[in-house]
C-alpha cells in the first residue's frame, strides 16, 4: 500500500496535495499496490469523493476536533501510529511547509530516512529517485533504501491528474493515541493579509526588477507596465538586498516562486539563485542592456536595452492601446 | 537568554553551476563559500535575541574544517561563540548530522539543552534537504517550527510567523524551543572590517563527532545539472526601437494584452 498524506481547506484538498498523490498513484500502480491517504479534521471526512476521482481507495480520517488546527507533532505522531497499523510501502506527502515538517517528524519518530523534494521514482526493492537541490536547478539522483519509503513531491513538478478509474472511496476513522504533549505546537491563531491584489506567486504576469533597475523609485516604471498587463512587480535577490524592495517581493531560491503566463525580467543578470524562482513561468521576456547577460540565454525573448528607456516607451504605447 | 544559530559551509554560486568530473560535487574551483542565505538569519536573529535578552549568541557548524571561514563571519557579526563539529569533508546525511548537532547541544547530562533558542535555516542552500532541524528538536525534545518569517520572545515564549496563503499563521512555543527561518526574517548585518578583524583572534571550540549508525539510508548516486532550454532567446529589438515588436508579442503570440 502507498500512503499518501493529504492537506486540505474545509475538505477541499489543496492543489499541492493533488500533486503529491500524482506521484503516490504512480509508485501504486507501478507496484500494483492500493493507493491510501491520511488526512486531519474533523472536515477531513468530505474528502471521500474528490479523492476517489484520484484513485484513492481508503482515507484514514484522523477526525480529532484538535487536530482541526495545525499541529506538526500530532500530525506526525498520527502517521507513526498509522504506519504501524497498516505497513505501507512508501508514504508520500506534498513538498509544501507542513509536508516537509510533518515527514520530517515521522522520520525522526520512526527513525527513517527521507527523500525531500522527488522528481521522479522507480519502485523496487530499493527505490531509485531523483530530488532536487539547489532550489531545483540541480538534480540527485539517489538510492533511498528503508521499510516504509518517505518522500515528499517537489512542489509544482508533477500536474494532478485524477485516475482512469475512480475509486470507491472507503473513509476510514483512524484513531490514534494522541497525548497533550503532541499539540505542544500547533496554530494559536492566523491573521489574514490586509494586502489586495494578485500574490506574485499567483500571479499571471509578473514584472521583475533587479540590479539594473538602479533605485527603489525606479520601480514606479514596472508598477505602471504591471498594472497595464493585470501583473505584479517582483525584484532579484539582489534588489532585495540594495533594500528597494521588501523581502516579500523577491523571486528565487530563498523567495517566491512565480509561475506566471509570462514573466517580464528588467535589468536582472539571471543568477542561478533568481532563475529557479521563475522556472515555471511559460514565457521570459528580458529587458537588459547586456547581451551576454545569463539572463538572454534563459528568456524565451529578449529586447537588449536599458529598461530605463524601453520600459515607458512600452506603458506609453499600452496607455495608448488602452 | 542563550541563542544558537546552525550554519552551513556551501558554494556561493553564480550564473551556472557546473559539477566535478566524477559528478558528486560542485565544481568549487572557482567559487567562493558563504552561510545559506536563511541561515545568515538564523545568525542575526540569534545575536538580536541574545542582546535583547542578556545572554550568549553561539554559532554551530558541522563540516569540513575550513567550515571555519562560515563560523568567523558568525563571529565577525557579533556571536559570542562558536563551535565547529569537525567532518572528514564527507558529506554527512540529515540522520547523521542531526545526532551530532543534538549531542553538542544537549548540555550537561540531566539538564535542559545548552540554549533557550535554537535556529536553523529552514533548508540548506545546496542540499536543502527540510529535515535536520526538526530531527534535532525531536532528539532534544524541544518544540519545533519550520518556515517562520518572523520571530518575537516574550516572557518565556517564542512566537513565531509563517506565512500561508492570504496570511500568516501565529504559534506559540514554551523555550527552550527550536525554529527554522527563512531569508526575510531580518536584515542581517555586514560585518565592519574591525568585528572581522577581531573574529578572526577569536577561539572556536573544535569537536570531531563521529558519524551514527542507523538502519535504512538515503544515498546519493551521482548529481545532473539539468538540460537547460538555453537556446539563447529570440531578440525582438534593440532599445525602445522593439517596442512595436513587444506588443505584437503581447497581443498576438502571449494574448496578456
Amino acid at each position: 500500500m502507498i500512503l499518501s498524506l493529504v492537506e486540505h481547506a474545509g475538505g477541499s484538498p489543496e492543489e499541492s496535495s493533488l500533486e503529491a498523490l500524482t506521484l503516490a498513484r504512480e509508485l501504486a500502480t507501478a507496484t500494483d499496490a492500493a493507493l491510501e491517504a491520511v488526512a486531519f479534521g474533523t472536515e477531513a471526512t468530505a474528502l471521500g469523493e474528490e479523492l476517489g476521482e484520484y484513485g484513492v481507495e481508503t482515507v484514514h480520517c484522523v477526525a480529532d476536533e484538535r487536530l482541526d488546527t495545525y499541529a506538526p507533532e500530532a500530525w506526525a505522531e498520527s502517521v507513526a501510529q498509522l504506519l504501524d497499523a497498516t505497513d505501507p510501502e512508501a508514504v508520500v506527502a506534498p513538498g509544501t511547509d507542513r509536508g516537509q515538517e510533518v515527514l520530517a517528524h515521522v522520520g525522526a519518530k520512526c527513525d527513517l530516512p527521507m527523500a525531500a523534494n522527488c522528481l521522479d521514482v522507480e519502485v523496487g526493492e530499493v527505490y531509485e529517485l531523483s530530488r532536487q537541490r539547489w532550489g531545483g536547478s540541480l538534480v540527485e539522483h539517489a538510492r533511498l533504501d528503508s521499510n516504509p519509503k518517505l518522500l515528499t513531491a517537489a512542489a509544482h513538478e508533477f500536474s494532478p491528474e485524477t485516475a482512469i478509474a475512480t475509486a470507491e472511496t472507503t473513509v476510514q476513522p483512524f484513531e490514534p493515541t494522541l497525548d497533550e504533549s503532541a499539540f505542544r505546537v500547533s496554530v494559536d491563531r492566523v491573521e489574514e493579509s490586509d494586502e489586495t491584489g494578485v500574490s506574485l506567486g499567483e500571479a499571471r504576469v509578473v514584472v521583475g526588477g533587479g540590479r539594473g533597475v538602479g533605485g527603489p523609485e525606479d520601480y514606479d516604471k514596472l508598477e505602471t507596465l504591471a498594472d497595464s498587463l493585470g501583473g505584479t512587480v517582483g525584484a532579484s535577490r539582489a534588489a532585495v538586498n540594495e533594500g528597494w524592495r521588501p523581502h516579500d517581493d523577491q523571486i528565487g531560491q530563498t523567495g517566491t516562486k512565480i509561475s506566471p503566463d509570462l514573466y517580464v525580467a528588467c535589468g536582472i543578470s539571471g543568477a542561478v539563485q533568481h532563475m529557479v524562482g521563475c522556472k515555471g513561468a511559460d514565457n521570459v521576456l528580458a529587458i537588459n542592456t547586456d547581451p551576454e547577460a545569463a539572463i538572454m540565454q534563459k528568456a524565451d525573448y529578449a529586447v537588449v536595452g536599458d529598461l530605463h528607456e524601453v520600459v515607458p516607451e512600452l506603458n506609453d504605447a499600452l496607455g495608448d492601446g488602452g | 537568554m542563550d541563542t544558537v544559530a546552525c550554519i552551513k559551509r556551501v558554494p556561493d554560486t553564480g550564473a551556472k553551476l557546473t559539477l566535478t568530473d566524477d559528478e558528486q560535487e560542485i565544481d568549487t574551483s572557482h567559487l567562493g563559500f558563504t552561510i545559506s542565505p536563511h541561515e545568515e538569519c538564523a545568525v542575526e536573529e540569534a545575536i538580536q535575541v541574545a542582546d535583547d535578552h542578556d545572554g550568549t549568541a553561539t554559532v554551530v557548524s558541522l563540516g569540513p574544517a575550513d567550515a571555519e571561514e562560515q563560523l568567523r563571519t558568525g563571529l565577525a557579526m557579533t556571536a559570542d561563540e562558536a563551535t565547529l563539529l569537525e567532518t572528514d569533508g564527507e558529506e554527512w546525511r540529515p540522520r547523521e548530522t542531526a545526532a551530532a548537532l543534538a549531542d553538542a547541544l544537549s548540555g550537561d547530562a540531566g539538564t535542559d539543552p545548552a540554549f533557550d533558542l535554537l535556529l536553523f535555516g529552514n533548508e540548506s542552500a545546496d542540499v536543502a534537504n527540510h529535515q535536520v532541524g526538526v530531527r534535532v528538536a525531536e532528539r532534544l525534545d524541544v518544540p519545533f517550527v519550520a518556515g517562520v518569517s518572523d520571530l518575537t520572545i516574550e516572557d518565556g515564549t517564542a512566537v513565531a510567523e509563517r506565512d500561508v496563503t492570504g496570511g500568516t499563521e501565529v504559534y506559540e512555543l514554551d523555550l527552550p524551543a527550536a525554529v527554522g527561518v527563512k531569508e526575510g526574517l531580518n536584515t542581517p548585518r555586514y560585518a565592519s572590517m574591525r568585528a572581522k578583524m577581531q573574529a578572526r583572534k577569536q577561539s572556536i571550540e573544535r569537536q570531531n563527532p563521529v558519524a551514527g549508525e542507523f538502519d535504512g539510508a538515503i544515498e546519493k548516486v551521482r548529481l545532473e545539472a539539468p538540460e537547460s532550454t538555453e537556446g539563447a532567446a529570440e531578440v525582438l529589438g534593440e532599445g525602445p526601437d522593439a517596442v512595436p515588436a513587444v506588443l505584437d508579442l503581447l497581443r498576438d503570440d502571449l494574448e496578456v494584452i
